[in-house]
């Protein structure tokens, strides 16, 4: 009968068991630091939005992380004329598809859209985007540890070096590149940040207008109740 | 008197030969006696109806700028789906708007789902309440297709391919299947024909039932009125005016009372729509922030949490009969788990209507019941495996045989005498 019980309260715990998921490095905080996203701004500009467009964020939009319009047109405004436009990119979406075999997608919301149960998009994108490998058997002669024989080349080469992919499914530095694997560790970070913020800028406003309201709604509690009471005190 | 209450008495009087305002404010607040011993589980009616004229408001603004195209525009994304982000960013508070509307979806199902278990608790849905419960129940269906066909509307990955693995199974139905199903879409595929007529749905054919079902359902209420946490009926003790002993004027009593639920309520809700939108990608799928690609099928198609129980029990049919596929019977089963509810009426035989009077029988029934609904409603979360299938092959029979056995265990269960009076349990 123990026996029995045992079994009856395990079979769930094995059904409802998930499978190891893929392992994500935890990408650093960046939300509240203005100085770290502005810089992950200029590499999205630098390094993404040629092939990569973000055709969702207007380019003023850059004065939520404390840029200004002559900030943006002076230093960033690469792709459009107005700083009121979104950043959209001048490559063809149908030649892409030719060059990469896939066109490459749209980044606004991609921290958003690569949460999963394993990890936050963020987490997802500062893993993905310190895992390049060499991979002679691609048409790039890059691979991914993240995204599997990913269209994509690795853009921050000369920034990171050479990683190799080892028997033990674990990356080694080959040959370093310009900076240092803790700087660059920190500039993907920026990146990710960046694009975690682009991905919903009203987040950090969202958060704080809900402080307030909770608050509001606090002390509306607090009348409503005393209302209720001295209504009811005399229902027995 | 002065010259002010003269002059609105006379608009009234004006108004009330023309117009039974006075009566009707009357006869559904002022002098509607509701029982007054009501507990935690019957704010739950008066939430859902805030809930509905939220999703009316703040779905009237998304119509303003929300495009059902499934065009690519020159960035190669779906219009509809940008559509969503340019609320998102570009339309002033047009974020908040769409949290509240898409947290709202899910708030209707929750408070529907307490509203519904309350009704079973009590035995709401028994004699002279039927009719109450047959209307309550077709706006549960007409709240799944609400909200089936608003989640297309994004056009996300998720909204897409949910939409073809739901309208797939028509094509299941011998013989009319696949006709049917091609019918419902407009295309071989969802396509924009299928997010252009799932917006119609969406907007105005099935919120206009919706409301008039809910007319019907309050009016019925208030006619045969409120049971109560006892399951006796309040009307069989009454003083000399006519006017019952525990009985109260709903306004102002509970309208007081539900103003503090109402405030509660939004009190979570704010949390959600303010510091957590996507609720762990349970409100706001992950997946549907990809804009919706035929070529592309996700790995996993997971329905949002208010459908997985059904969704589980439609994967837990997996024996072909009659030499007709699993897949149809699983529709059918999915089908009967919904509308089995609506019988409850007539399936309790029980001498008695509240869970505090009633029996261990049925206690143990309901338990199990509850048990096995949230095991499949999770288990419709995750892929399927041999042992989930397994699991929830045996909860889909608990399920059914809750509903199926219940004339046998309610009539022999050893039920308590009800009290002649109310009580404040």
């Amino acid at each position: 009968m123990k026996k029995l019980l045992t079994a009856i309260l395990f079979v769930p715990v094995l059904a409802f068991a998930a499978g190891a998921e893929l392992h994500l490095d935890r990408a650093p905080d960046r939300a509240n630091d203005t100085a770290a996203l502005q810089n992950g701004a200029k590499i999205f500009v630098n390094y993404c939005l040629n092939c990569h467009s973000a055709s969702y964020m207007r380019y003023n939009r850059l004065k939520d992380i404390g840029l200004s319009d002559p900030q943006i047109r002076e230093n960033l405004l690469f792709t459009a004329d107005k700083v009121g436009e979104p950043m959209k990119i001048a490559m063809q979406r149908a030649e892409a598809k030719a060059w990469f075999g896939v066109a490459p997608p749209d980044l606004t919301i991609i921290a958003r859209a690569r949460a999963s149960e394993s990890g936050s998009g963020a987490d997802w994108l500062y893993t993905y985007l310190r895992g390049f490998y060499r991979d002679e058997s691609r048409p790039t002669g890059w691979n991914n540890a993240v995204f599997a024989n990913v269209g994509m080349p690795h853009v921050l080469w000369e920034l990171q070096g050479d990683q190799l992919m080892g028997e033990d499914h674990k990356l080694t530095l080959a040959k370093p590149g310009k900076l240092k694997p803790q700087e660059f560790d920190a500039l993907v970070g920026d990146l990710v940040g960046y694009l975690k913020y682009m991905g919903e800028p009203v987040a950090e406003f969202r958060k704080q207008l809900g402080v307030i309201v909770l608050i509001f709604l606090a002390v509306i509690f607090v009348f409503a109740y005393a209302l209720k009471r001295e209504y009811w005190k005399d229902i027995h | 008197m002065s010259k002010m209450t003269s002059l609105l008495k006379g608009t009234l009087n004006w108004v009330d030969e023309r117009f039974p305002l006075t009566s009707l404010w009357k006869e559904h607040l002022a002098e509607y006696y509701a029982p007054k011993n009501f507990n935690f589980w019957y704010f739950f009616g008066s939430l859902a109806l805030l809930v509905l004229v939220l999703q009316i408001v703040t779905g009237i603004v998304l119509t303003m700028h929300f495009k059902p195209d499934a065009s690519l525009n020159a960035s190669g994304v779906p219009v509809a789906f940008a559509s969503v982000e340019y609320i998102m960013r570009d339309v002033p508070w047009g974020w908040l708007i769409r949290y509240m509307h898409s947290t709202g979806a899910s708030a209707f199902f929750f408070v529907v789902y307490m509203h519904m278990f309350r009704g079973m608790l009590y035995g709401s849905y028994r004699k002279p309440r039927e009719l109450i419960w047959i209307f309550g129940m077709i706006i549960f269906l007409c709240l799944m297709a609400e909200a089936f066909f608003g989640y297309l509307l994004p056009w996300g990955q998720m909204s897409f391919w949910g939409a073809q693995v739901i309208v797939n199974l028509f094509s299941a139905i011998p013989f009319i299947g696949p006709d049917l199903s091609l019918w419902l879409r407009g295309d071989y595929v969802v396509g924009d024909a299928t997010l252009n007529r799932f917006f119609a749905f969406h907007v105005i054919a099935v919120p206009m039932v919706l409301l008039g079902l809910v007319a019907a359902h309050v009016i019925a209420l208030h006619e045969v009125g409120s049971n109560n946490p006892d399951g006796i009926e309040i009307k069989k003790k009454k003083d000399a005016q006519g006017i019952p002993l525990d009985g109260i004027p709903f306004h102002p009593y509970y309208t007081v009372k539900d103003i503090v639920g109402v405030v509660v309520f939004l009190m979570v809700f704010s949390v959600i729509v303010f510091f957590m939108p996507e609720f762990g990608g349970y409100f706001l799928e992950y997946n549907n922030f990809f804009p919706a690609d035929p070529l592309v099928t996700p790995l996993h198609i997971a329905p949002v949490w208010y459908f997985t129980p059904y969704y589980s029990i439609l994967r837990a049919v997996t024996y072909p009969l009659f030499g007709i596929d699993a897949k149809f019977w699983g529709v059918v089963a999915m089908g009967a788990s919904t509308l089995i509810i609506a019988l409850l009426p007539w399936l309790d035989r029980s001498p008695v209507k509240s869970i505090r009077y009633r029996g261990p029988l049925y206690k143990g029934f309901l338990a199990a019941f509850v048990v096995s609904f949230l095991i499949l409603g999770y288990l419709g979360m995750l892929g399927p495996t041999p042992l989930r299938t397994i699991v929830a092959q045996i909860c889909s029979v608990i399920y059914f045989a809750f509903f199926l056995l219940m004339p046998i265990y309610s009539s022999l269960d050893r039920c308590q005498p009800e009290p002649d009076r109310v009580s404040w349990k």
